[in-house]
């Protein structure tokens, strides 16, 4: 694909005798919502870290945005562009949303430099406008001073995914979003997604499959390790092969 | 030089084996409860002063060995099972302070009831003198008693290697520095076990301390600089690994003997006389901490990382 | 976690505080207990330092059991200064926070790759190192230390009064609270804060913690680097006890007894502490006995510190 904005060529990993990932090509048009599936144990995780830095491969390359990403640490790829929500949601427990925020804001290159030691945080109120900006964008508007302790845990993971969004990423890696929410939640979750495709490429990595499919533009399903098929929702569907690894799954 | 050379080396093989009963103990209580103890070291010190004095008291070295290393046992038991357990589920900060505390008290502890004079205490009569190889280039003497030290560190060694290789305890031990919660969730007392290799390590400790004694002065504070050195071992040896342990104090206990007795003559032989005088030593004594540098900052978790 | 916030009395405290310190030695002149002006100047200097090393280990989370290295090199440079014929402070002074905040650094970006038991024997094993280096040094007085010939000049005005001294440390210590408590509510510092609490979190908001860490790691070092250099001129001697790793604990033990992560945890642990040895010493001559089972006590039952019982937000 020409216009491919990430891109994974036979990616490989083994931990110690185990292949968790085999000779995985992968790649995520720019613009499109594309949805990683795969049973328990696929190794989906495995693959997201390598994606967002968290692990480095045995080989392979990954490339975003027409770079080679592969040897990049973390922060350094979410610099270039791409930032991740957490399986497990992982903010700030003690500190309000809109500091949270705040900080993705702050991480950001064009906010300037964090190598600041004078002037107070409190005095930059460009920085907790965004913020605020942000929260509104993933309907939590009214709770930016709440502590983000206090949050519901559907509330804990639309912070978290604004927080991923203040770092103006071109690709936006969701792992779980919808994990551990209720069905309301869940609902809520869905349509703040099918929003926020209209402005970012989204890799979405979700065992609701309710949600997957009314998501995502295609699919790639990852079994031990290894990416079976790739492709819109109804081909994954009748593709024999998926049907073998997942059937009675969850389809 | 052929003498001085191998007296070296095999200084240098007894102060590894010898580090390695401080440090294998050690490297346990770290990987597997993840729990720093400063405090290691003054069971060292204890260890020795308890066997200084029981030596004395039974007028025979190696009654007064085992007395002084169960008294070490019975002291680190009495330790883990009022101190420790609370301070596993701490974090290092409160561990570095109570441990720290420790040291503060077995000090002055002993200095209250010693005195702070250092205590001198011989080796058995029958090994108190030197041991003679016939070597081609002439006979080679090495003391009787250092050889005895070498012996039982290697037996202590390979005790401890079958014990964590081979056993089922042992691959307790394993598991429990690998995954603690794994470990734990398959139904492995891991507190018990836990006890049992702090009380070991306690041992181990003492029986250093005391096989060391009668050639260092059993004296306050002489725990601390050896628990530095320990902790190099397990730092080059990588935490949790009996393995690392072993391989990383044979390699701090030589290249310190070794450079130690060897480098001030090989910087006179190469550099101009008082640049030598003032680098030799300097260099010497910190030879062993570059060397921890420069595996560092190849291998961060040192060469035998028990957790991947 | 929140982040660090001067509670609403601490600034009329710290100026309450700060007018009873600038009296102090003329008070104590009038009540003829000059000697004291002595030991008030050292519970600076090591207020001083015990507040460096919470700014790396109160903001950044870094148990760092080497930073008498600091103090210690510190120390040493201002007498090597002075050995090599500058006894100006103004110069003496940043040339010992540049040694020791070098050295730091270097000592960081070996030890930051690593994490929890690794890093606090790493900066442990470092520190070690240096004082062997600094016993071995025949041409830095070796076991003996290097004594200084007099106190130093600042700025032309002579240390060598004891008033004028604990001024100037006075002057030092505020300085550092000042820049400290700024930089703690300054982007740097919330990065910092932050950081301690969930790095890979803050790695992946796109921050390079390691430098952030690093940075922070290398300016409680060189701020330690001045209180070594003072404390030289205090004692009139760079001692290698200053570089002895039971310094680094001692310096921790300041810190946890002052509150970790309080702006004013190092000074409450080094008044407390030195305080606490002034009397002690004056009932038993193991008074160390004494501090051990206190410091046990507040491991056990006060994990927060002294500060906590304050009040103080912390960090």
């Amino acid at each position: 694909m020409a216009d491919a904005l990430l891109e994974v060529r036979g990616l490989s990993r083994r931990f110690a005798a185990v292949d968790a990932l085999k000779e995985v090509d992968f790649s995520v048009a720019a613009g499109e919502v594309h949805a990683l599936i795969g049973p328990n144990g696929a190794g989906k995780t495995t693959f997201i870290h390598h994606v967002s830095g968290a692990l480095q491969p045995d080989s392979g390359s990954v490339r975003f945005a027409g770079r080679d990403i592969t040897r990049l640490s973390m922060h350094e790829r979410v610099r270039a562009g791409m930032a991740r929500s957490y399986q497990i949601t992982n903010v700030f427990l003690g500190l309000s949303a809109r500091d949270n925020v705040a900080l993705a804001v702050q991480g950001r290159a064009d906010a300037g430099t964090s190598f600041r030691f004078w002037r107070p945080v409190a005095a930059e109120a460009a920085l907790f406008a965004e913020a605020v900006d942000w929260l509104t964008q993933v309907g939590l508007a009214g709770k930016a001073e709440a502590v983000a302790g206090s949050l519901s845990h559907g509330e804990q993971r639309a912070l978290e995914v604004a927080m991923a969004l203040a770092t103006k990423p071109q690709l936006l890696l969701l792992d779980e979003p919808m994990a551990g929410t209720g069905p309301e939640e869940s609902a809520r979750m869905v349509e703040l997604i099918e929003h926020l495709a209209r402005h970012v490429t989204i890799l979405l990595v979700e065992h609701d499959m309710d949600a997957v499919f009314r998501l995502a533009d295609r699919i790639s399903v990852l079994v031990n390790g290894q990416m079976i098929c790739t492709g819109t929702p109804d081909e994954v569907k009748a593709d024999a092969g998926v049907r073998r690894a997942y059937l009675g799954d969850h389809l | 030089m052929t003498q001085l050379i191998l007296e070296q080396a095999l200084n240098g093989l007894q102060f590894g084996l010898m580090l390695f009963l401080l440090a294998a103990g050690l490297t346990l209580v770290f990987g597997i409860m993840d729990c720093i103890n400063l405090a290691h070291g003054s069971l060292y010190m204890v260890g020795a002063y308890f066997v200084a004095a029981a030596a004395q008291v039974a007028d025979s070295f190696w009654v007064g060995l085992g007395a002084g290393v169960a008294g070490a046992a019975l002291l680190g038991l009495l330790l883990e099972v009022s101190l420790f357990r609370r301070l596993y589920q701490r974090d290092h900060l409160a561990q570095v302070l109570a441990t720290f505390a420790l040291i503060l008290i077995a000090n002055e502890a002993v200095r209250a009831i010693w005195g702070p004079a250092a205590i001198m205490f011989n080796p058995p009569e029958a090994l108190a003198g030197p041991v003679e190889f016939p070597l081609p280039h002439g006979a080679f003497f090495y003391p009787a008693y250092r050889l005895v030290i070498i012996a039982v560190g290697l037996a202590v060694a390979a005790l401890l290697y079958l014990l964590v290789a081979r056993s089922r305890v042992g691959m307790w031990v394993r598991a429990g520095a690998a995954n603690r919660e794994m470990t734990e969730a398959l139904g492995i007392n891991v507190r018990a076990l836990f006890t049992a290799v702090f009380v070991f390590g306690a041992a181990l400790c003492a029986l250093a301390g005391g096989l060391l004694g009668p050639l260092l002065a059993v004296q306050v504070g002489m725990g601390e600089s050896v628990l530095i050195l320990a902790f190099v071992v397990i730092i080059i040896g990588g935490i949790g690994s009996i393995r690392g342990a072993l391989v990383g104090s044979l390699i701090v206990g030589t290249v310190d003997t070794l450079g130690r007795a060897l480098l001030p003559a090989l910087l006179r032989a190469t550099l101009p006389a008082d640049a030598a005088a003032t680098l030799g030593p300097a260099l010497a004594s910190i030879l062993i901490y570059l060397l921890m540098a420069g595996i560092l900052f190849f291998r961060p978790q040192g060469l035998f990382p028990a957790r991947a | 976690m929140a982040f660090y916030r001067p509670a609403r009395w601490q600034r009329p405290a710290t100026l309450a505080g700060l007018v009873a310190l600038v009296a102090l030695p003329a008070a104590l002149t009038a009540l003829g207990q000059e000697f004291y002006i002595g030991f008030a100047t050292r519970v600076l200097i090591f207020a001083l330092a015990a507040s460096s090393l919470n700014l790396v280990l109160g903001f950044g989370g870094m148990v760092s059991l080497g930073h008498a290295a600091f103090f210690g090199i510190g120390a040493y440079t201002a007498a090597i200064c002075q050995q090599a014929g500058i006894n100006e402070a103004l110069f003496a002074f940043p040339a010992a926070m540049a040694a020791a905040g070098l050295f730091a650094l270097l000592v960081g970006s070996v030890s930051l790759r690593t994490r929890g038991v690794y890093f606090i024997m790493i900066t442990l094993a470092f520190a070690q190192m240096v004082f062997y280096l600094f016993v071995s040094a025949r041409a830095w007085g070796g076991d003996d230390g290097l004594p200084l010939a007099g106190r130093m000049t600042l700025a032309g005005f002579s240390l060598a009064g004891d008033s004028a001294l604990f001024f100037a440390s006075l002057a030092a210590l505020t300085a550092a609270l000042l820049a400290f408590g700024r930089l703690a509510q300054a982007r740097f510092g919330r990065t910092l804060q932050a950081i301690r609490e969930n790095e890979t979190r803050m790695e992946a908001l796109g921050y390079p913690v390691f430098r952030y860490r690093l940075v922070a790691f290398a300016l409680g070092g060189a701020v330690a680097g001045l209180a070594g250099a003072l404390l030289a001129n205090l004692t009139g001697l760079a001692s290698p006890n200053l570089l002895q790793w039971t310094q680094s604990g001692t310096l921790l033990v300041m810190v946890i007894i002052g509150g970790v992560g309080a702006l004013y945890g190092g000074v409450v642990g080094a008044a407390v502490l030195l305080g606490l040895e002034e009397v002690l010493v004056g009932f038993t001559e193991h008074w160390h006995i004494v501090l051990g089972l206190l410091l046990l006590g507040i491991v056990l039952f006060a994990p927060r510190g002294v500060a906590a019982l304050f009040g103080e937000r912390r960090g």
